[in-house]
Order: structure tokens, then sequence, then C-alpha cells
């Protein structure tokens, strides 16, 4: 298996800590889950070499760990963004226009959900309710929350993010 | 302990710890199963097997429903015969209906399930995302679309075989079954064993088509075609044609070759008691370098070599017991190497125009023929490996009527073989056969056991050994007197994995370790007729050891035709000739592109 702790550059230190965290699991296939939130939370993804990685040190098969990754909606294969715009399609933001709210900031960002513009500024993704129903709709974008948002507001709102 | 329930209004008694489904199976009545794999697998995902359980707020999957004292199960009440062809209904409408195009048209679980259930009209529509086939590797082919996700496939993949390429992705509607982190087989770690393709209840895996590459080469009148048959066909062909397991064909197989058109029909089996020759010697050399000279450079125990799969998983795997891999090629691959020259010599045939095709109970035979090393002869030297199930294919495309056809004999001189041949076929086979020779190179004796049969490492135990002490030995092999060889057979990878892992730290003292990769070997091979149970892998195997019974000539060194090779053309084992045309080498590899 290819080991990506040999490729140069800061991923190298990224790699270590996350190795170390690895071993002070406990072994067999249940740590897997919360090794991928660490993976994560390092390398704000998970690549295919960082899940090789994960892989190679848990005695895993590659296949076995993408399969987790693929199936569970918060990982991710994408780098993500410098900042994360979340939208709230809970059922009270939803019935107050949430929808359009998405179409809104997919067309000013030029990405899909889930996806990240390509010069990395923002990622968009959805959630099911923020528990702030009274503002409805509401989205984050990294930990602020905006609301009673409607289309015509939301290139303002990101137009504070840089 | 006991227990007794009611099945259908039957009273059954059934041990602790059986299922609904063993229940059943027991007083002889049929649930329906999908993704149940006898021995290997349950997911319980299909719920095809679903029953109703008096007391039971829902229908239970007999599969994994464990049977309790006193529970009463019917199996063809109207609630579950319903929710059981509901289930194949919405698998169907995730199906394609191409199924007169489809490789297994007329042997496939689901067809024969929606025929079963009276499925008469589509109540659902087709729709699926596609996915692209998937032709990376030589040896297998994987259809996404005709999946149905009983993940049979993941079972032996991950459990049996500890290879742990196959796994599910994605999630609900997008889930598929994937290979590794990529999207092709060929950048997965896979040793293209081909035990998923035997065990798809679908068209979802199979073995890449060589049929029309072979009928191209037949059609070709300036091509002069030979075949050579694993020694696992025989015991297993006669399946493609509703013969029951463990009926042996081989003088049908052989007239059913010359029909089909090959020049020659030769055997496998005449480079098996080859490679028992070299193997054996190369095993004695290692023994006394070891012994006798104390060198500490050579490495034991060694391994057998025969298997593509299992060399694939060395490479991948344990590159640093590749030294201990034997050095021969295998059976198939020695044969190639001598049909393009000594055989193409001695008939006066360029070797340019012979062309090599082998039947093979296995897919990895597909990836190993076309390995950069298997070109010893100057020209690729086996050029098509069918499967068994292509033979059976391509038997029937041209129309022959099997079960009419009369009993043929292989022709000379590569078609002369030993029964120490005949049980390569199956686990513990090669094992017995080498030490048929070496025990006999060494004494001059006869090995002292009954029918030459070495019973410790014959049947289906994963992991088997045995010892063997030799006494008053020949002058030239002085050095083994008194000593006892301790020797190991496994069969299936997760098993070579425990011999591997001994190995590697030092806890086994092996000489001489066999492995062969499918489970039960080669009869259980991925190219055999679905499906391969373990009652399949006995019946298959004590055809094998009949077949061995029954020759005049059952040790490798006494074929005179291997004899007559080493006088005109090969010198001696592991001389010059054997060296350049028998042996290889491995290597560490990583996964890539095959094609």
């Amino acid at each position: 298996m290819s080991n990506p702790t040999t490729e140069a550059g800061c991923g190298n230190a990224l790699f270590a800590e996350l190795g170390e965290f690895i071993e002070g699991q406990s072994k067999g296939r249940d740590a897997l889950i919360p090794i991928l939130h660490k993976a994560q939370d390092l390398f704000g993804f998970l690549p295919v070499d960082v899940q090789e990685f994960v892989a190679a040190k848990m005695g895993l098969p590659v296949g076995e760990v993408y399969g987790v990754v693929t199936f569970y909606h918060y990982f991710t294969m994408q780098p993500r963004g410098r900042h994360t715009v979340n939208v709230c399609l809970g059922t009270a933001c939803y019935v107050r226009g949430a929808q359009k709210v998405v179409e809104a900031l997919t067309e000013e960002l030029g990405v899909k959900m889930g996806e990240t513009t390509p010069d990395r500024r923002f990622s968009l993704t959805t959630q099911r309710c923020f528990g702030a129903c009274g503002l409805a709709p509401v989205i984050m974008v990294n930990d602020d929350v905006h609301g009673r948002v409607t289309p015509k507001k939301v290139a303002a709102i990101l137009a504070r993010y840089e | 302990m006991a227990i007794k329930l009611t099945i259908d209004n039957q009273p059954v008694s059934v041990a602790d710890g059986a299922t609904v489904l063993e229940a059943a199976q027991a007083t002889g009545i049929k649930i329906p199963t999908l993704c149940h794999l006898d021995g290997v697998s349950s997911p319980g995902s299909c719920r095809v097997c679903l029953v109703e359980i008096e007391g039971a707020r829902t229908l239970q999957p007999s599969c994994v429903t464990a049977a309790s004292e006193g529970m009463v199960v019917k199996t063809t009440s109207k609630t579950a015969r319903q929710a059981r062809k509901l289930s194949v209904e919405l698998m169907l409408a995730n199906h394609p209906w191409d199924c007169n195009a489809c490789v297994r048209n007329g042997e496939c679980d689901l067809q024969k399930l929606a025929q079963d259930m009276g499925i008469a009209e589509v109540r659902f529509p087709y729709v699926k995302p596609a996915t692209p086939i998937d032709q990376s590797t030589d040896a297998l082919v994987r259809d996404m679309d005709k999946c149905v996700l009983c993940r049979r496939c993941i079972g032996v993949c991950q459990d049996v075989q500890g290879v742990g390429t196959l796994a599910p992705r994605n999630r609900g509607f997008d889930t598929i079954v994937g290979s590794g982190a990529g999207d092709n087989l060929c950048d997965a770690i896979c040793v293209q064993c081909g035990q998923c393709s035997a065990v798809c209840p679908v068209g979802a895996i199979y073995e890449k088509d060589s049929i029309e590459d072979v009928w191209g080469a037949l059609d070709d009148p300036s091509k002069h075609v030979v075949v050579q048959t694993a020694p696992a066909i025989r015991a297993a062909l006669g399946e493609c044609f509703g013969l029951e397991p463990g009926t042996c064909v081989t003088g049908k197989m052989v007239t059913a070759l010359r029909r089909l058109g090959f020049a020659k029909v030769f055997d496998t089996n005449f480079t098996a008691d080859l490679t028992i020759i070299e193997e054996g010697h190369e095993f004695l050399t290692r023994l006394k370098k070891a012994l006798a000279d104390g060198d500490a450079s050579v490495k034991l125990p060694m391994f057998t070599s025969c298997s593509p799969g299992w060399i694939n998983y060395m490479e991948y795997f344990y590159p640093n017991l590749i030294p201990n891999i034997s050095t021969c090629k295998s059976p198939q691959q020695m044969f190639g190497a001598l049909a393009k020259t000594y055989y193409a010599e001695k008939q006066g045939i360029d070797p340019k125009d012979v062309v090599v095709v082998s039947i093979m109970p296995c897919t990895a035979k597909k990836f190993e023929c076309e390995r950069d090393e298997m070109n010893a002869s100057g020209f690729q030297d086996v050029d098509y490996v069918l499967t068994t199930r292509e033979l059976g294919r391509m038997i029937k495309q041209a129309g022959i009527d099997f079960l009419s056809l009369s009993d043929g004999e292989q022709d000379s001189p590569m078609g002369m073989s030993t029964g120490a041949a005949d049980i390569f076929a199956n686990t513990g086979g090669v094992m017995e056969a080498a030490i048929r020779t070496v025990y006999e190179v060494v004494t001059g004796r006869e090995l002292p056991m009954d029918r030459l049969h070495v019973a410790p490492v014959q049947g289906l135990q994963g992991l088997k050994e045995a010892e063997l002490t030799f006494q008053n030995c020949l002058d030239d092999w002085k050095f083994l007197e008194g000593v006892t060889a301790k020797v190991a057979v496994a069969h299936g990878l997760a098993n070579a994995r425990k011999v591997c892992e001994m190995v590697a730290s030092g806890e086994a003292d092996y000489h001489f370790v066999e492995v062969m990769c499918c489970p039960g070997g080669c009869i259980g091979g991925g190219g055999q007729p679905r499906l391969t149970s373990n009652d399949v892998r006995n019946a298959r195997i004590k055809a094998i050891y009949a077949e061995d019974e029954g020759r005049p000539m059952r040790k490798s060194h006494e074929n005179p035709a291997i004899t007559q090779l080493y006088k005109d053309f090969l010198g001696q084992p592991l001389g010059h000739k054997s060296h350049e045309l028998l042996h290889t080498g491995y290597a560490a590899k990583q996964p890539a592109a095959t094609s």
C-alpha cells in the first residue's frame, strides 16, 4: 500500500499526528469512525491517501474504509472551503422558503450542494434544523447564524466572508 | 440441547443455535434464499427468505432468525408468500431486463426466483443509476447494474479469502459493491481468484470471456491450436450439462475438445507430473543446503507455486516471504513454455503458429498467462485461458451433445500423466504427489502409506499438517537419515494468511507448505460451475481420488513421457533448460492496470 507519510510537505506532521491518534485507539474496526472524525478534523477532508493511511495503520482493507467514508454524509472527500455555508432544510425553514435560498446560493457560488468553490472560499452544505426556527429560514456561515434570509440578501451575507 | 418447534404444522427438532432456515431444511421444507451463502455469510439483506412467526410483530428473515423452543413458523402463509414476492419484485425494479443477452441466462438465481414466485407482470418500472462496466482486469468483469447487493461476493472476498477487495460503498439508492477506493478492479488489491464470480447469483461478476478469441484461433487455418486441461476440470465439467457433482467426464471432455477442432488434446496433468519432478528436486536441494551444507541463506519452508491467486497474494501481502516460494512455474505455464519449444520442435512446426489454449478452473490463470514473466518460449507461452464454465458454454455453442459423446484419450506425448497429477486438483494433492516422489527418490522405496495416500493432508480442514521421517536413505541422501520433514497444507487465503503469519514470526518450523488459493483447492476454483458448496467440493475430490486410484501409474517419476522429455530435451531436473523454461521469480507489487 502506498505510504503517504513519505510525501514531503506539511502533510507529514498531520499524518504523524493522525498516526499517533490511531495508536491510542482500541484495536479492531470499532475505532474506525472516531479515527475518521479525527482525520477529517486534521485534514479538513478525507482524500484517498488519508483513507489508505488509516486502512494500513488499522490493518483494514481500504475498500472498507472507503465504504464508511462514502456512507456517512458527515465525511467528505472534497476539500473544504475557508468558510462553510450551511443551509437549514428543517421543516420550519423549508416552509418559509429555504429552497429558494438554496437556489440563490448555488447560483451565486456556481456550485452544487456538497461542493466547494474552485477558489476554496466557500463550501455549501445543508442540515436539518439548527434550533433557530423562530428566525426561519436560517443559514449558518461558519459559526454565525443568519436569520430571515431571502434570496436577495444572500450576496450581501457572503460578501462579509473573504 | 435440542429445540422443538413447528414449521408449517410439522414438528421439528434441531440443535440449539440452528436458524429457522436450517430447521426448515432439516425437515425438507424449502424456503427460498438469495443473500444467504451456506457457511460463508448471511447478511439477511435480501428479504427473500421471510417467514411468519407466531407472536412476532413483523415477518422475519429465516436465515438469520434463531429457532427457539415452541416457535410456530409458517412459510407458506399468504403474508409470507406476498412479502417474499414483493422483495423479488423490488429487486427486479433495480435489475436490467435483458436476460436473453446475459451471461447468466438460464442459470441465474434471480431469474429462478422470479419464475418460482410466479412473477408474471412488471409492476415497478426499472430505475437505477447506470454504472460503467468494469473490464479493467484480465480475469473478471463487473457489471454493477446487474448487482442485487446480496453481498455474497463481499463475504467470500473478506472472510473466506481475507483479501477484502470488495466492500459496499455509498448509501441508499446509490449503494454499489466497490473495489478498493477506486472505480476499477485493476486499481485495487485483488488477487483475481474469482471466488466472487463463483458465488454471484446474477450476472454482476463473471469471468472475462475468451471464447471468441479461441474460436478465432480455431477458425484460422494457419494456426496449430493445442489445448491443455487442468486436473480439476474433469471432475466438474459434467455439471455444466446437468450431471451430478463428482461425475468424472475425462473421456467425454477429450472427445468434445477434439470435436471443437483442437489439433491436439493434451493435459496439464503432464506438466503437473513435471512440476513434481522439478519442485521435488528443488525441495531436496533446499533441504540439502539447509541441513548438510549449513547454508543459512536458504529459505524454508518452501511454498508451492501452482496457484496464481496465491502468488498474487504473496506479491501484495507478504513480499518478504517471496524467497520461500518455489521457483517452479505453474503446470499451466510449464505446459505453454514446452508446447512452443519441445513440442513445436518435435513436430516441426514454427512456434509462432502454435496457439496454446488452457482450460482452467480458475480466473487468475487468465491473469497469469498475461504476466511478463511468461514468455520463455519467445512468445506468450499460453495464449488463451477458458474457465470450466466457458468451456461448457463453448461446447453448447458448437451444438455438441456432450452427454452422448464417447470417451476419447489424450494425445501423446503431452497428454500422458499419472495419478499424482490428477490430485493436483484438490487441497493436499500437490503435497501428496510430492511426497510420493520425494520419499521414493530419497529412500528408493515406495511411500509406505495406505494406497499411497497422505491421509493427514486430505480433507477440507483449513490448515492441515503432517510429518514424514526419512529412514534407510540412499547414499546420496544420507544427510536426511532420521530427519522428520514437517509439511503443512492450507487452502483459502484466510488460512494461507495464518501460515504466513506463523512463518513470518518464526512460530512455525515447516519444511514444505502447499497453498491453494481457493477453498478446497482448484476443484473449488473461481472458474468452476456454480455453486460450489462443501458437499460439491467433497464430491469433486472423491472423483479425483477415484481417478488417481484407477491409474496404472500413480507417481510422477514413473511417467515415461516425462523421462523422455528429460532425455530428449531438458537434460536434468533443475538443469539449464529447466531454469530457462520452467522456473521464474516474483517481486512485491502494487495494484496497477493490467490491460
